[in-house]
């Protein structure tokens, strides 16, 4: 069972913001959701790495890539060629 | 050689389109001057590309995925972006930020997802072929509801590179025909090797249908046939398999025990994955800017929780949960274990059969707003996902209809196999067209 302060809290850990009205439904909603995820407790055992796998790298070397202006192009807010974004500290 | 154009200004009665491009540019190749649709999570340069999210409305991708570029050296006219439910998320199209898609077969009924705008274009004749993605059946759910043939290829055989990634271990493009011959065309266009996908392999397609399935063995799961789904999809479908046997074809019951764990493992892998790749969506480098002045995560919550549908942010938190401290062993671990013997079982049966049949989806298309509760939505992907965890090749061809409405019938093969599972569907629709 999670309650309406544990969905208020991930809504914090996940940054996507829930209004008081909202949190009603979603704590119903997520619960049976959850409780259908609870079937996988029957799972037993770990999973065997899968074989035929390999990890894929390159040379760690310059290419080209896009231009500036069109990567700038999409951002909302922009100052002297840099992205503004909300303050961190 | 100056590109030509075409004229693409089609009456979109079911909103099947985002965008449309009124002159369309193409060139020389297989498929010149062929129209053909894109779902709008597919990035297209220099063409409005949403995800159907208010957190993408405006985005311009300055380049284009590999398929966009594979598509326009074969000649093809890319004349629109199709709906689809908010980043994929959903089974009917309904979820998203730009309004429903309508079913050509029945306008108040839902056309499926999440690729419903691409399945609505093609079936209501406005384009020859479609791309789509499937992340747990978003190509062939909607090509089962709206009554044409989709295939979702084996993971790794069409290069993901420009996809806007919802579940990155689960979705591939993939393509959406009126018939099976358009999808496979489609598919030896896209399909091939791209540096810029470390998942890509080196397995073009080349191959044109044949319709000889004489000793072919197909298995047929119970469990397919179960539970859950309706009597009348699931006896349109078994009329199908005969057909299958007339043509040739011998079938043998099979089961697939992990199958019990396959819709839990999915939704919890699938959030997971979503709510680490929805993380870059802050409105700083696109979308609607945050508020500056205000601290990171008040700005960052604001944005996101206007922007994003519910459904989005639905998923996005039972990711965070799952992945959460004290709880990841509980659901993600179990989710890959439960994942490897999916792909256990397929590959035990597929090592006594050639191919696996079933319905695609376990009931006809829903009507619109008849599916509101979450779960109960996501069930309805039971049939679709098992080939998303395995990885598998799975092909929908329209078989017949029950109340009217389309019924599709699912051929899933051995992995990289995707042109046993085209020639299974070709054979059926030779047979009864």
């Amino acid at each position: 069972m999670v309650t309406e302060d544990d969905v208020q809290h991930i809504a914090e850990l996940a940054d996507v913001g829930i209004n008081k009205d909202e949190l009603g439904t979603f704590t119903s909603q997520f619960n049976a959701i959850l409780d259908y995820f609870d079937t996988l407790d029957a799972v037993k055992g770990t999973a065997a790495a899968q074989s035929g796998l390999f990890n894929v790298l390159r040379e760690d070397e310059v290419e080209p890539s896009l231009p500036l202006e069109d990567v700038l192009d999409n951002a909302p807010a922009q100052e002297d060629g840099f992205i503004k974004a909300p303050r961190v500290m | 050689m100056p590109a030509r154009t075409i004229v693409f200004e089609p009456s979109d009665r079911y909103n099947a389109f985002l965008a449309t491009c009124g002159r369309a540019e193409h060139g020389d190749g297989p498929l010149a001057g062929v129209a053909v649709a894109v779902k709008d999570n597919i990035s297209t340069r220099g063409i409005e590309t949403t995800c159907a999210s208010k957190i993408l409305k405006g985005y311009i991708p300055p380049y284009d995925a590999h398929v966009i570029g594979l598509l326009k050296e074969a000649g093809a006219a890319v004349v629109g972006k199709t709906n689809l439910d908010e980043f994929g998320m959903g089974t009917t199209t309904e979820n998203s930020a730009f309004g429903p898609t309508l079913n050509p077969c029945d306008t108040g009924r839902v056309p499926g997802g999440s690729s419903g705008g691409s399945a609505a274009a093609v079936a209501g004749g406005m384009v020859r072929m479609a791309l789509g993605t499937d992340t747990g059946g978003s190509i062939r759910c909607p090509a089962a509801f709206c009554g044409i043939t989709g295939l979702k290829p084996s993971y790794g055989r069409v290069s993901r590179y420009g996809l806007i990634a919802y579940s990155n271990s689960l979705e591939q493009i993939g393509p959406l025909g009126k018939t099976v011959t358009d999808v496979s065309t489609l598919m030896s266009i896209i399909a091939g090797y791209d540096r810029h996908d470390t998942t890509s392999l080196n397995k073009p397609y080349d191959h044109t249908p044949d319709a000889d399935i004489k000793g072919l063995k197909v298995g047929i799961p119970q469990e397919y046939f179960g539970k859950g789904v309706d009597p009348q999809v699931a006896g349109v479908v078994k009329k199908a398999i005969c057909r299958l046997e007339e043509l040739g074809a011998a079938t043998v019951p099979c089961s697939i025990p992990s199958m019990e764990y396959a819709l839990a493992a999915y939704y919890v892998t699938c959030t997971c994955e979503a709510s680490s790749n929805l993380a870059r969506f802050d409105g700083v480098r696109y979308g609607p800017a945050p508020d500056t002045k205000k601290s990171w995560h008040e700005a960052y919550q604001e944005v996101r929780s206007h922007a994003f549908g519910t459904e989005v942010r639905r998923r996005i938190m039972l990711g965070t949960f799952a992945l959460s401290s004290g709880y990841y062993g509980k659901y993600y671990a179990k989710a890959q274990v439960a994942r490897a013997n999916i792909r256990a079982d397929f590959n035990r049966i597929l090592s006594e059969v050639d191919v696996i049949a079933g319905p695609t989806m376990p009931t006809i298309a829903f009507r619109l707003r008849e599916k509101s509760d979450p779960l109960s939505m996501y069930l309805a992907d039971i049939l679709t996902v098992p080939a998303n965890l395995a990885g598998i090749p799975a092909i929908s061809v329209p078989c017949g209809k029950s109340g009217g409405m389309p019924v599709g019938l699912q051929i899933m093969g051995r992995m990289y196999e995707d042109e046993r599972v085209i020639d299974v569907a070709y054979a059926y629709e030779q047979a009864v067209n």
